[in-house]
C-alpha cells in the first residue's frame, strides 16, 4: 500500500501540457523529493493532489482510497496537510491564532458561534504546542505582519504539522531563507517522526538531498528519472536536464 | 481590557436614559432611527467587514421583511404572524440570494447582490397587487408585547433599543467565537482554510443567513417605525447607505456600524433642516473621513487616541532630564 498514489494524471491549461502522465507511488514513510526546472509543474502536481486544480485524467490515491474527486478540504480531514511556496498565511492576526485557525480546520469547533474562541483553552494549548516544535511559542502573541520572512516560513509548518497529517506535502519550504534559518528548518523537518510521509519540492540541492529517500525529476509536466539518491544523481537525463548538453 | 466591562455598562447606561434626558418626540424618534439603522449596518458588516464580501442588496432583504409585516397586517394577521412571516420572508430570500451570489466573490459578488436587491425593488414597484406599487402599504399599528402599546415615541425607543443590544451582543458572541474566526480567515485566504479542511461556501452562507436575519429584523423596525412601506426603502440608495455607514465608521468592527448608523441618520434628519442641499454635506463628510480616517471613524479614533496617549507619556518620560529636580513632597 502507497501512503500517496498518483496515476497517469494529466492535465492542460488550454493548449499547455502542465502534467503529462505523471505516476508516482510514495511509500508510508518515505520522504520524497521532487525537483525540477522552473516551469517543471511541480506546483501543479501538488495542487492537483490536494485537489485545488481537478485533473483531466488520471486518479489520486490516498492510502488506496481514490480521492480523485474528494474536495480539497476533506482531504485535509483524510490527513493531507501542505505549505505553500508563496507564503499563505493571516496576516492581521497573530502567530498563535494563525496555529490555532489549523487546529480549529479539523475540529467540529470550528461551526461553533457562540463560544469565545479565546477561552478554548485545550485548543490554543495545542496550538502553543505545535509553535512549539518549530521554536517559536515565545513570540506566540505577536502579530504576524511583524515576524520575519524565516519565521512566517515556520508558522507555515507548524500549521501544516498542527493538524497530525499522515501526508505532509511541503513547497519549496527553505525558499528565501538565510543560511541560518536553513538550519533550522532542516533541523525541523528531520524530527518529523517517520509516521508522517512526506513529499517535498525544493531547489536547494544540498538540503534536499540529505533529506530525501526517494527522488522524482520533473520535466516539462512529465517524469524523467525517479529513483533513490545515488541513481537520480548519476543519472545523466538528470545532467541533461539541469545543464543541458 | 479591563475597562470594557465597565465602558459597555456606561454606554449602555446612558442608551437606556436617554429618554428621560432628550424628552423632545422628534429627537427619541431620532434615536430610534439611529438604532435601527445601526441593526441593519450590524448585519451588513458581517459580511462586508467580517466576511469580505460587499453586498449592494441588502436593502431589498430588509425591504421583503417590511413588506411580509405590511402585507399580513393588511391581510388581517395578528403582529405576532406578520413579525414571524416577515422575518420567515427576510430570511428565505437571504437564502436565495446567498446560493446566486456566492458562487462569485469580489466584484462579482458585488453585482448580483445588486442585481438581485434592483429585483426585489422592481417587484415591490410592479407587483401592485400585493405591494400596492409606488403607492405603498400603511400599517395602522404598531404591536403591544407584553401589553405595552408601543405608540409613543419613548416606548418605540426602548423597544428598538432592546432588540439593537441582543443584535449587538449577538454580533459580538460570534464574531469572538470560532466560525467568527472562520469566517475572517475565509476574507483573508479562502484558499488556505479551503486546504486547512474548512468548508468555506457553507461558512460563508451561514454569514450571509446572519447578515440576512439581521437586516430583516431592521426591516421589521422600519415598516412599525414609518407605519409605512414603499418601494423606495428598497431602492439601491438604500443598500449603498448601509454601505456607507459601515466604511464610513469601520468595517469589522462592533461599534463602527453603529456610529456610522448615527452619523447618517443625524446629517440626513438634523442637518437637512439647517442646509438644502444636505446631500452635499453628507458627501463632504465621507470624503473627509476617506481622507482622514480611510480605516473609519472608530479605528481611526482608537489610532489618534493611541498616537496621542503615547507621545504624552513620551513627553512625561522626557522632562525629568530637562526639568528642575522636583521638590520632595512632605510625606503624611
Amino acid at each position: 500500500m502507497s501512503a500517496l498514489a498518483v496515476r497517469n494524471l494529466c492535465k492542460s491549461f488550454g493548449g499547455l501540457r502542465v502534467t503529462t502522465n505523471v505516476t508516482l507511488a510514495v511509500e508510508p514513510g518515505e520522504r520524497r523529493l521532487i525537483i525540477g526546472p522552473n516551469g517543471a509543474g511541480k506546483t501543479t502536481l501538488f495542487n492537483l493532489i490536494t485537489g485545488e486544480i481537478a485533473p483531466d485524467s488520471g486518479a489520486v490515491l490516498l492510502f488506496d482510497r481514490d480521492i480523485t474527486r474528494t474536495a480539497t478540504r476533506k482531504r485535509a480531514h483524510l490527513g493531507m496537510a501542505r505549505t505553500y511556496q508563496i507564503i499563505t498565511l493571516f496576516p492581521r492576526d497573530t502567530i498563535l491564532h494563525n496555529a490555532t485557525l489549523a487546529l480549529l480546520g479539523l475540529s467540529p469547533l470550528r461551526w461553533n458561534a457562540w463560544l469565545t474562541l479565546h477561552r478554548q483553552h485545550d485548543v490554543l494549548k495545542r496550538a502553543r504546542e505545535a509553535l512549539k516544535r518549530v521554536g517559536l511559542d515565545h513570540m506566540a502573541e505577536r502579530s504576524l505582519a511583524e515576524t520575519s520572512y524565516g519565521e512566517k516560513r515556520r508558522v507555515e509548518i507548524a500549521m501544516a504539522l498542527a493538524q497530525e497529517p499522515r501526508v505532509l506535502l511541503l513547497d519549496e519550504p527553505f525558499a528565501g531563507l538565510s543560511i541560518d534559518e536553513r538550519r533550522d528548518v532542516r533541523e525541523l523537518l528531520k524530527a518529523i517522526p517517520r509516521d508522517v510521509t512526506v513529499v517535498m519540492i525544493e531547489h536547494d540541492m544540498d538540503i534536499a538531498l540529505e533529506f530525501a529517500d526517494r527522488i522524482t525529476l520533473l520535466h516539462f509536466g512529465e517524469v524523467v528519472v525517479e529513483g533513490t539518491r545515488a541513481e537520480v544523481v548519476a543519472d545523466p537525463r538528470t545532467r541533461e536536464v539541469y545543464l543541458g548538453e | 481590557m479591563k475597562y470594557q466591562p465597565v465602558a459597555v455598562g456606561v454606554a449602555v447606561l446612558a442608551l437606556v436614559a436617554l429618554p428621560f434626558v432628550v424628552t423632545e418626540p422628534y429627537y427619541v424618534n431620532i434615536a430610534s432611527q439611529i438604532l435601527l439603522y445601526a441593526v441593519f449596518a450590524l448585519g451588513l458588516n458581517i459580511l462586508v467587514g467580517y466576511g469580505g464580501l460587499v453586498s449592494l442588496g441588502h436593502a431589498g432583504l430588509s425591504g421583503v421583511a417590511a413588506y411580509g409585516v405590511a402585507y399580513l397586517l393588511a391581510a388581517g394577521y395578528g403582529h405576532t404572524v406578520a413579525i414571524a412571516g416577515g422575518l420567515g420572508a427576510g430570511l428565505v430570500v437571504s437564502a436565495g440570494f446567498a446560493a446566486l451570489a456566492l458562487r462569485a466573490s469580489g466584484i462579482s459578488f458585488i453585482m448580483i447582490t445588486l442585481a438581485l436587491g434592483e429585483i426585489i425593488w422592481g417587484l415591490a414597484y410592479r407587483w401592485i397587487s400585493i405591494t400596492n406599487g409606488d403607492n405603498g402599504i400603511t400599517v395602522n399599528t404598531r404591536p403591544a408585547p407584553f401589553g405595552l402599546p408601543l405608540t409613543s415615541a419613548v416606548s418605540f425607543y426602548n423597544a428598538t433599543l432592546l432588540v439593537f443590544l441582543l443584535a449587538i451582543a449577538g454580533c459580538a458572541v460570534v464574531v469572538n467565537s470560532p466560525f467568527g474566526a472562520a469566517l475572517a480567515g475565509t476574507r483573508d485566504q479562502p484558499r488556505r482554510m479551503t486546504a486547512l479542511g474548512y468548508h468555506v461556501w457553507m461558512i460563508r452562507f451561514w454569514a450571509f443567513m446572519l447578515s440576512g436575519l439581521l437586516s430583516a429584523v431592521s426591516g421589521v423596525l422600519f415598516v412599525y417605525y414609518n407605519q409605512f412601506i414603499s418601494p423606495q426603502a428598497l431602492a439601491l440608495t438604500a443598500s449603498a447607505e448601509g454601505l456607507l455607514m459601515v466604511i464610513s465608521g469601520g468595517a469589522a468592527t462592533l461599534l463602527g456600524p453603529v456610529v456610522g448608523a448615527a452619523l447618517v441618520v443625524i446629517v440626513k434628519n438634523v442637518v437637512s433642516a439647517y442646509i438644502a442641499r444636505w446631500n452635499f454635506m453628507l458627501g463632504a463628510i465621507f470624503v473627509a473621513i476617506v481622507v482622514l480616517m480611510p480605516e473609519g471613524l472608530v479605528p481611526g479614533t482608537v489610532r489618534l487616541a493611541r498616537s496621542g496617549w503615547r507621545s504624552a507619556r513620551r513627553n512625561r518620560a522626557a522632562r525629568p532630564a530637562s526639568a528642575p529636580a522636583p521638590i520632595a513632597e512632605p510625606k503624611p
